[in-house]
């Protein structure tokens, strides 16, 4: 009965909306000696690297992990490619067929995977440390509700039907969503508050969500374009893209290293924040920004891909524990590990076509989420 | 011995709180108190439904006066009017009032039980898996009412089963259950783009508009069945409702105060899917009011948390609105009530917040 009592007090409240804890609760065996139900010797937000050596060893571990996925990226489709004739390809010395297909084809794609998934993992960082909302994702503020209004808007008022007309349109909606986003939370006295922006960006995302959907249910012919559209795909992407989203994600990523100690100081809640000396309100409005430029360009680019800037961040956070400056440099490396992957098993899966890599994106990370939120914490990880 | 007059100058100045109102049963065993507001509130919000209810079953392509609507009401029509009235329009009314009563105390409790704003019974994914179990019906088989929606009951439970069983690790835990629903909606939401991305358009567009929630197909041969189960889940949730408030203190805290925690939160979680699960076959995923009601319902009544009796009447009024506006914003055309829930819901939540920071 005792140890009943333990157990359940080692799960409590309080650390159930604080992901951090998740590596410290629920194993029995940390329940022991009964007559200290407290055995949290380390700190509450320990992740699994427990100093920073370990921390740095795991972030060399994960960009070697992404420069294996950019070769398969490179390599992987439907025409297998070895990375000798990859690289060959890439100088300039390889087959003409070859060359057409790596240079035209697979480095553009790969690197507008590359860049959103970078952009997403880290916005969803930054937003999850914002909002100290385990749930919250970076269409949080909007983004892409925004995106997709502006795509549907696009093509049932103006009838456009290029791709990269889509991309100004969806950029241009994304950031002017997030502004009204802004706007609405941040009136009155206190400021946009974390629970104001989660509530203004899921009432603005209702409303132009529900717009949009009125729109495509009542015109088929811009149903069947923004279904495509919707599922988020990394096929077809030219160099003109890469270039167009290169610069707002550069910006964004160096405003989100440039908050990550304000963020640090926030996730101990804004009034301990501000009383540590951090400028509360200036890092809300410069992480919005960065937010506003990383998923609005990465949705601009590739469409509306979901979960990547959920889960990446929560991966990141049970390795590494609270400090953001380790959670963003996770995310910058895990984000693109994860697309790149998805878009590769999207290539080969369906023969001959393909599946949208915003598809595929969901089924290779969700077992992967809940594998990890069952695990119990392994000794010496 | 007499007060100090000033010690008698600060006893009247302190607060007790929100006036309150008890009702109890002549020897106290059952007794309910509420916040004089949130009974106020919910008297003046549930009149403004019923005035909505006779108006949408009033007026349409065919319109009665109000003589004639009461006259049909209490069966002494004419042959036309009852058949427009209460064969076609009453059994539609009553379904959008029940479905969101239901709507909206769901996503109270499931709000209660996570204790964050953005729960809601789409977070342990059951409406996700109830698209899939309809569009599977749909694509596969191509079923009627009847065949969707049991589609989709199956899809739904089965899909919420899964999560509460995957995240289950001695006691279900709010985050890992959160965690687990996310990452299944996200799962079968991806399954669902896929169907509609690879089948006809006629067919995607007709799953499409199930998708967005529609009380179009509804009858009282569709009505009966969820109106008999919705009456035995408001039933259950009125009983657990002062549990749910305890066990937002916290799970010591319910313990301590004699809640079984782990037991209460399953029968929550029970009646809440219960509740979700009976709206959605009805009249498919209809979203945003389990996830606004209870917002909405907390800063009218300025309650501390979310309420359940205020998110089910504010629920059902909410939909009726949506309903009535649905069926006349396009001509000729009646668009599915889920597209004009998430906009006007969402419209309005942006201006109580503009409002509420006004009057600070």
């Amino acid at each position: 009965m005792r140890a009943q009592l333990q157990i359940s007090s080692g799960s409590m409240a309080g650390r159930d909306e604080d992901p951090t804890a998740l590596s410290a609760i629920d194993d029995p065996s940390r329940q022991e000696p009964p007559s200290a139900p407290e055995t949290d010797f380390e700190p509450e937000h320990a992740g699994l690297a427990t100093s920073n050596a370990k921390r740095m060893l795991g972030f060399v571990l994960a960009m070697l992990a992404l420069s294996f996925c950019v070769v398969l990226s490179l390599a992987v489709g439907a025409k297998w490619i070895a990375p000798v004739d990859v690289l060959n390809s890439v100088r300039g010395i390889g087959t003409p067929e070859n060359m057409v297909i790596v240079n035209d084809l697979r480095v553009p794609r790969t690197l507008v995977g590359l860049l959103t998934g970078l952009a997403l993992a880290v916005a969803g960082a930054l937003i999850q440390a914002l909002t100290r909302n385990p749930l919250a994702d970076p269409g949080i503020l909007g983004v892409n509700a925004g995106a997709a209004f502006a795509v549907v808007i696009a093509v049932a008022v103006f009838g456009l039907v290029n791709i990269t007309d889509y991309i100004w349109f969806s950029f241009g909606g994304a950031i002017i969503s997030t502004v009204l986003v802004y706007l609405i939370s941040s009136r009155g006295r206190a400021g946009a508050t974390p629970i104001k922006l989660t509530l203004a960006g899921v009432a603005l995302g209702a409303v132009l969500g529900g717009v949009s959907s009125g729109i495509t249910l009542l015109n088929p012919e811009a149903f069947d374009r923004m279904r495509y559209w919707g599922a988020g795909t990394l096929n077809n992407r030219s160099m003109e893209m890469v270039l167009v989203v290169l610069p707002f994600i550069l910006l964004g990523i160096c405003l989100a290293f440039f908050c990550t100690r304000s963020l640090n100081a926030i996730s101990l809640g804004d009034d301990l924040a501000q009383a540590l000396g951090s400028n509360v309100q200036r890092t809300r409005i410069t992480v919005i920004v960065a937010v506003t430029l990383l998923c609005g360009a990465a949705t601009a680019a590739a469409g509306p891909i979901g979960f990547v800037g959920l889960m990446i961040p929560h991966i990141a956070r049970w390795i590494v524990g609270a400090d953001q400056r380790w959670i963003l440099s996770y995310s910058l490396a895990l984000g693109p590990v994860l697309l790149l992957l998805a878009d590769v098993i999207g290539r080969i899966a369906v023969p001959p076509g393909e599946l949208q890599v915003g598809i595929v994106t969901a089924f290779v990370g969700a077992p992967i989420l809940i594998l990890l939120v069952r695990r119990k914490k392994v000794s010496g990880l | 011995m007499s007060i100090e007059p000033s010690i008698k100058y600060q006893a009247q100045r302190v607060n007790f709180g929100p006036s309150q109102i008890i009702l109890a049963s002549p020897k106290g065993r059952f007794s309910i108190r509420m916040q004089r507001r949130s009974v106020v509130a919910g008297v003046v919000i549930a009149a403004v439904g019923m005035v909505l209810a006779l108006w949408s079953l009033a007026m349409g392509e065919i319109s009665f006066t109000a003589a004639e609507l009461l006259n049909t009401i209490f069966g002494n029509g004419t042959a036309a009017s009852e058949r427009v009235v209460l064969s076609w329009r009453l059994p539609r009314v009553v379904m959008a009032l029940a479905l969101g009563a239901a709507l909206g105390a769901s996503g109270a409790i499931f709000q209660s039980l996570t204790r964050n704003p953005l729960g809601s019974p789409d977070i342990i994914g059951f409406n996700t898996g109830a698209y899939t179990g309809a569009l599977a019906v749909i694509f596969l088989a191509g079923g009627g009412y009847f065949q969707i929606a049991a589609g989709a009951l199956a899809g739904g439970l089965i899909t919420a089963a899964l999560v509460y069983l995957l995240a289950y690790r001695r006691g279900s835990q709010g985050f890992r259950l959160i965690i687990v629903g996310i990452a299944f909606s996200a799962l079968l939401a991806s399954f669902n783009s896929w169907l509609i991305i690879r089948s006809e358009l006629e067919e995607a567009m007709s799953a499409a508009v199930w998708g967005a929630g529609s009380l179009n197909a509804i009858g009282w041969e569709q009505a009966k069945p969820a109106l008999l189960a919705a009456i035995v889940f408001f039933i259950a949730a009125a009983m657990i409702a002062p549990r749910m408030h305890m066990l937002e203190l916290g799970d010591d805290a319910a313990n301590a105060l004699g809640i079984r925690v782990e037991r209460s939160r399953l029968l929550l979680m029970v009646v809440g899917v219960g509740l979700t699960a009976l709206a959605t076959a009805a009249a498919g995923p209809i979203s945003f009011i389990a996830l606004a009601a209870p917002q909405v319902a907390r800063r009218i009544t300025r309650s501390a948390g979310v309420q359940l009796g205020s998110s089910a009447i504010l629920g059902a009024v909410f939909l009726l609105l949506s309903d009535v506006i649905a069926q006349r914003i396009v001509p000729d055309t009646s668009l599915p009530v889920g597209v004009v829930t998430v906009s006007v819901g969402g419209a309005y939540l942006i201006w109580l917040l503009l409002r509420e920071a006004k009057r600070n």
